[in-house]
């Protein structure tokens, strides 16, 4: 059931930019049309872009958002798990509650530097 | 022979109906959803909309490109392979959610307070692996603080003894209990790492049940003004099992979702999601135009985004472990073409 109300209605989460519409949706209680215009602008893309996989493969790269893995593209050397949302933090402007504890426990700037 | 579709009943099973009687049953069901929840019906040109997708005989249909929205799963996994981690990434990765909800199987605040630690620990370790928003989720499930379950005198077994004073003190003592376990479990949480809370299928319990979520959310946004909150809602209307019980001078019992949505932005909730119970007798059509005209109201006062409850038996979403895809993909279609909702 999760598969068909993505393929029938979802944005795409990681796949394009779901799960950053959503993150204003969930923390911001922003609603859709707002949410998407402000990430849309915060990633410097159309608002069309935002549930393209193939136009947010690039943008989730070129600003380090993460992305998924499959079977033949694998990202070893790119930001994954808990370094992209540094990253989603600072590109949208929002704090991020477990960016914000990681970068305490770890004596962070959640910027990623020192302290 | 006049031509038939294949087309679903709320139980999910397939079943053959005329283009007439397809329409005649999405006019009756926003009737009688305009007629229970004194809502207006929906207009010609949804119902036309609404009998295109239920007519067509692919085995698929979507949204139109661009009208995509933001995808909540309550309860994300099945908690039957690998950990709860593999699951929510899973759904993170290969499922296509956008957000995503830690859960135990025994989805009770009541019940999380005992091992809290366990499932704060759980969230610690999910977060530091995923990267799709992630809160936590259980149902303030008043009824459990009720006797034999809980220390409180049972109000179901009082109330048709005609002991209403003392039902309804129970209530209000369980109450006090549900949003002190509640907020508990959401400090943890918090501390843990969660993005937000879901305080899930309020009101199962009556307009009581109801009062203890919204006391609680009010409570954690007070303490953690960051933390996003949603509240989903247990069926389309609050039972007054209680009768007097308001939330800022807001008698809760009675309430749709137009009114729910009020009392739950003015409590601090970031995500509301309304639900409509399925018919399962009835046919996906029928539910789908119910569930369209019961909700629509909401959708014309809500400040903050709008998730219809699409799960299984609600929203239209036939009542079946497996919900099949041709029902399912027409019941989100739907919702989101008809209410414009910010997400399902």
């Amino acid at each position: 059931m999760a598969c068909t109300h993505a393929l029938a209605s979802g944005i795409g989460g990681m796949r394009a930019a779901g799960d950053l519409v959503g993150r204003m949706q969930m923390t911001q209680g922003m609603r859709l049309s707002d949410a998407k215009t402000y990430v849309a602008g915060r990633l410097g893309c159309a608002v069309a872009d935002l549930a393209d996989p193939i136009a947010m493969h690039d943008v989730r790269r070129d600003l380090g958002l993460g992305r998924i893995t499959v079977q033949d593209l694998t990202y070893p050397t790119h930001a994954g798990a808990m370094a992209p949302k540094f990253r989603i933090a600072d590109v949208l402007g929002v704090p991020i509650n477990s960016v914000t504890r990681f970068a305490e426990d770890a004596g962070l700037t959640t910027t990623g530097g020192r302290a | 022979m006049t031509r038939t579709v294949r087309t679903r009943l709320g139980d999910g099973s397939l079943v053959a109906m005329t283009a007439d009687e397809i329409r005649a049953d999405l006019e009756a069901g926003t009737e009688i959803g305009a007629r229970r929840s004194k809502a207006p019906q929906l207009t010609a040109d949804e119902i036309d909309h609404l009998h295109d997708i239920f007519t067509s005989e692919a085995k698929f249909s979507a949204v139109d490109l661009g009208d995509e929205v933001v995808l909540s799963f309550d309860g994300s996994g099945n908690l039957d392979s690998g950990t709860r981690v593999d699951e929510l990434y899973s759904y993170q990765c290969h499922r296509g959610a956008d957000m995503l909800e830690l859960f135990a199987m025994d989805y009770s605040y009541k019940a999380v307070k005992t091992i809290l630690s366990f499932e704060a620990q759980a969230m610690k370790t999910a977060q530091l692996n995923l990267i799709a928003p992630l809160q936590y989720g259980a149902m303030p499930d008043l009824g459990r603080y009720s006797m034999p379950d809980g220390p409180v005198p049972n109000w179901s077994e009082l109330m048709p003894l005609t002991r209403i004073d003392e039902a309804r003190e129970a209530q209000l003592a369980a109450i006090e209990l549900a949003v002190s376990d509640m907020v508990y479990c959401a400090e943890g949480m918090w501390e843990a790492g969660a993005d937000g809370l879901d305080f899930d299928t309020a009101g199962a319990a009556g307009d009581g049940d109801f009062l203890a979520a919204l006391t609680a959310i009010e409570t954690v946004k007070g303490r953690y003004p960051d933390c996003g909150i949603e509240l989903g809602m247990a069926s389309e209307y609050v039972l007054g099992m209680h009768g007097q019980l308001e939330f800022k001078g807001r008698r809760l019992a009675g309430m749709w979702p137009a009114e729910q949505v009020k009392v739950a932005q003015e409590a601090g909730a970031t995500m509301f999601g309304p639900a409509v119970n399925v018919n399962t007798t009835k046919s996906v059509a029928w539910n789908v135009a119910r569930a369209c005209t019961i909700i629509k109201p909401c959708m014309a006062v809500a400040e903050i985004p709008v998730h219809p409850n699409v799960g299984m038996g609600v929203g239209g979403v036939p009542m079946s472990p497996y919900p099949p895809a041709d029902a399912v993909s027409r019941v989100s279609r739907a919702l989101v073409d008809i209410l414009h909702c910010d997400g399902l």
